[in-house]
């Protein structure tokens, strides 16, 4: 358990060096495109009044300066497949990227949506001794949280305090300073399979880069797709990638929830591909240019060219309408919807006060993907977009991008996970004294 | 999976090779970017320069380059200056004045230094101001001469006076000037403004006055015609001076015999009478005694 604590705070160490020297990029490894943008931080904010206008939600204090996308290979469902494609596919990204930006960058903030998320829900209580809650009794409590035996070959990603209570009083975000007996805490742990993890960091590694961070993109989406009331009052923003569709669960500005189903917009290129027997790269096209939905009468009279180079006349001039082309997405879409569905509910996502649903990703671009989604998904579901953040390219300020400005966020303001908080020293005592004995057990 | 061993011509994929992404990398770097952009440039443009005018031919050939393109500036037309137009002066003059510029027309006007000749024309004695002025080509000199407002006699010689005392010239005969009033005496230019005012009070005698004779360098005399003299005190000269005049006036005084007014101590004017008058007069103030 030490392992990824200490690794996590090394990563957090190196991105402090990376705001130092004030360059860093952020990546998304994602199933169908790798994008990368380089930010730079200079203190963008120091003119603005903080008093009147707030923290800007995070997204000032940095602006970009380098940004590129390349298609992905090597990579499927979010996960490394092919590690030298990757490494190609990332170090294309970044020359880009960091030609664009004219700097070196030597720190880069990684997020990926494969490697089976799961989440934990962990509780922790302690009794304070002291009249006053400390931070020293934070890090306590979060270490008195029993973690679940998450399984061999698992990392956590995640581990985020998301509420505290003192003394039946509970909703507390920051109970230092206050007055109580009894701290408990709520923890959400999100773990991904740790193959996933090395083989990013390894990919990383070969392009002469230090990895400064992970975040599961479920959750940068969700920071830059929900708007600050949604992800105070309880919602859901659905990333539909390629690959994968990943969703994350957000309640009082923190993520609660994060899962993946393992289908994604690629599936639907593929029906499209193996239904009108075209390539890939062809079906993908039809699926951009024409796509829908939901068909109307308009739509059988709308014929699609869906050509070929086969040589054969009579096969390279196909036409079929639209209609026949959303009855072959529409049974797809609605599958993962479902699948989504199935797993918001098994989250327990009706629980919450509100149910908004936000989808965001390339996939949700489909016409007619808000109507269908709000018949399978429930009524308050409207398409997201990332935040504005300074100088993104307009290409990039798409769903399809919301992931990458997420990651961003993330880079920029972190929210406060486990290992911020210093290790209790007692416990880290009593932990090498249970390993020397184990030592001395094993080998006596 | 790829096959090992082969070479990506037919797949396409834009990744740079490790070498060459690495080397991207290293040219980022800001130190080496800056060394490449600038220091490597300028250094081998300076190496360049320097080697190419090592040479003292190359100096000498650049040298001539810019005095040629420093010459067929300055001798362009519009820069001509081909003559000097001198006005305000006299024929004498005006012939010392172009004898004392050290000008050869014609010149480019960037080497005529107007300052220059200015302060030599002004340091010329019968010039009291000159201006100097380029336009069209010619060098308009516009001078103020002194006039000549006293003549003065010294021993060796007569000289004239402008009306600060300011030498003008030397003359030959005084009548050359009869209209000018005649100063004399060691250092009479250097109180030429009391001579003025003491000429300007002395108006009434114009008609008899000679002249006036600066006396050990303090005091002024009016010489009359008849070798009569006005001795002034060197101060209050004026008021000296009008008081010989209201004598003059009420008991015509200077027609009598007398030969000096002194007024030195103006409270007790002292009149000296002519040779033989004295014991004539003395005679009859005898004689006039006897009859009583």
């Amino acid at each position: 358990m030490t392992d990824f604590y200490d690794a996590q705070r090394a990563m957090r160490s190196m991105r402090k060096a990376a705001l130092q020297r004030g360059v860093i990029a952020v990546l998304d490894v994602g199933s169908t495109k790798i994008g990368c943008l380089i930010l730079r931080f200079d203190g963008v904010d120091r003119n603005i009044d903080a008093e009147t206008v707030g923290p800007m939600a995070g997204q000032s204090g940095f602006r970009v300066i380098g940004s590129a996308t390349t298609r992905s290979r090597g990579i499927e469902f979010g996960e490394i497949v092919s590690m030298p494609e990757a490494e190609r596919a990332i170090r294309t990204v970044l020359q880009s990227a960091q030609k664009l930006a004219g700097v070196r960058v030597d720190h880069v903030i990684a997020s990926f949506s494969g490697g089976a998320p799961r989440s934990y829900g962990l509780a922790g209580q302690i009794t304070v001794e002291d009249q006053f809650v400390t931070e020293q009794h934070i890090a306590e409590v979060l270490s008195a949280c029993d973690v679940p035996a998450y399984g061999e070959g698992r990392e956590v990603l995640h581990a985020q305090p998301v509420n505290f209570a003192l003394d039946h009083r509970s909703g507390l975000s920051d109970p230092r300073g206050q007055i109580g007996k009894e701290l408990s805490t709520d923890m959400h742990m999100l773990t991904v399979s740790e193959k996933s993890i090395l083989d990013l960091a390894y990919c990383i590694k070969r392009c002469d880069l230090e990895l400064a961070g992970i975040a599961s993109s479920a959750y940068a989406c969700g920071m830059a797709s929900l708007v600050e009331d949604e992800q105070e009052l309880g919602s859901a923003c659905i990333d539909m990638g390629g690959g994968t569709t990943s969703l994350s669960i957000f309640m009082k500005k923190h993520m609660i929830y994060a899962d993946t189903v393992r289908l994604g917009g690629d599936h639907v290129t593929r029906d499209i591909s193996m239904g009108l027997q075209v390539p890939i790269a062809t079906a993908e096209r039809i699926k951009t240019r024409s796509g829908g939905l939901m068909a109307t009468g308009m739509d059988d009279r709308d014929m699609i060219e869906i050509g070929g180079d086969t040589g054969d006349w009579e096969h390279d001039r196909r036409t079929i309408s639209r209609t026949e082309l959303i009855g072959i997405m529409r049974p797809r879409v609605e599958e993962i919807l479902e699948e989504v569905r199935a797993h918001l509910d098994a989250a327990g996502f009706e629980h919450l006060p509100s149910q908004q649903i936000v989808l965001t990703g390339g996939a949700s671009q489909v016409p007619g993907m808000d109507t269908l989604a709000s018949r399978i998904l429930g009524q308050q579901v409207r398409l997201g977009r990332p935040l504005r953040i300074h100088r993104l390219p307009q290409a990039y300020s798409g769903p399809s991008c919301s992931a990458l400005v997420g990651v961003s966020l993330f880079a920029a303001h972190p929210q406060d996970e486990w290992w911020d908080f210093e290790v209790p020293a007692q416990k880290l005592g009593a932990r090498s004294i249970r390993k020397a004995l184990r030592w001395f057990k094993e080998n006596w | 999976m790829r096959p090992l061993g082969t070479r990506y011509t037919n797949v396409h994929d834009p990744a740079p090779s490790r070498l060459s992404y690495r080397l991207m990398r290293f040219m980022l770097t800001p130190l080496l970017r800056r060394l490449v952009f600038y220091g490597i440039p300028g250094f081998v443009l300076a190496l360049a320069v320097g080697l190419y005018f090592a040479d003292e031919e190359h100096r000498e050939n650049l040298r001539a380059f810019a005095d040629d393109v420093h010459r067929s500036i300055i001798e362009r037309p519009e820069f001509k200056v081909s003559a000097a137009q001198i006005s305000g002066a006299g024929p004498t003059l005006e012939e010392d004045i172009r004898e004392v510029l050290p000008v050869d027309f014609p010149i480019s006007s960037f080497s005529l230094d107007v300052q220059e000749m200015r302060k030599i024309l002004v340091e010329l004695d019968p010039v009291a101001d000159a201006s100097l002025q380029v336009r069209d080509g010619i060098l308009f000199i516009d001078v103020s001469e002194r006039k000549p407002a006293f003549v003065w006699r010294k021993r060796d010689g007569l000289e004239l006076l402008d009306e600060t005392g300011h030498y003008v010239r030397s003359i030959t005969a005084r009548m050359d000037y009869p209209s000018l009033p005649l100063v004399a005496g060691e250092g009479a230019d250097k109180n030429i403004a009391e001579a003025r005012t003491l000429l300007a009070s002395a108006m009434p005698l114009a008609d008899r006055l000679r002249g006036l004779i600066y006396v050990g360098e303090r005091r002024w005399d009016l010489a009359l015609d008849r070798n009569q003299r006005i001795m002034l005190p060197a101060e209050d000269a004026v008021q000296a001076l009008e008081k010989v005049l209201i004598l003059n006036d009420t008991q015509e005084l200077l027609d009598r015999a007398i030969s000096v007014v002194d007024m030195r101590l103006s409270e007790r004017p002292t009149l000296r009478l002519n040779d033989g008058t004295s014991s004539v007069l003395l005679r009859q103030i005898k004689s006039s005694g006897a009859d009583q």
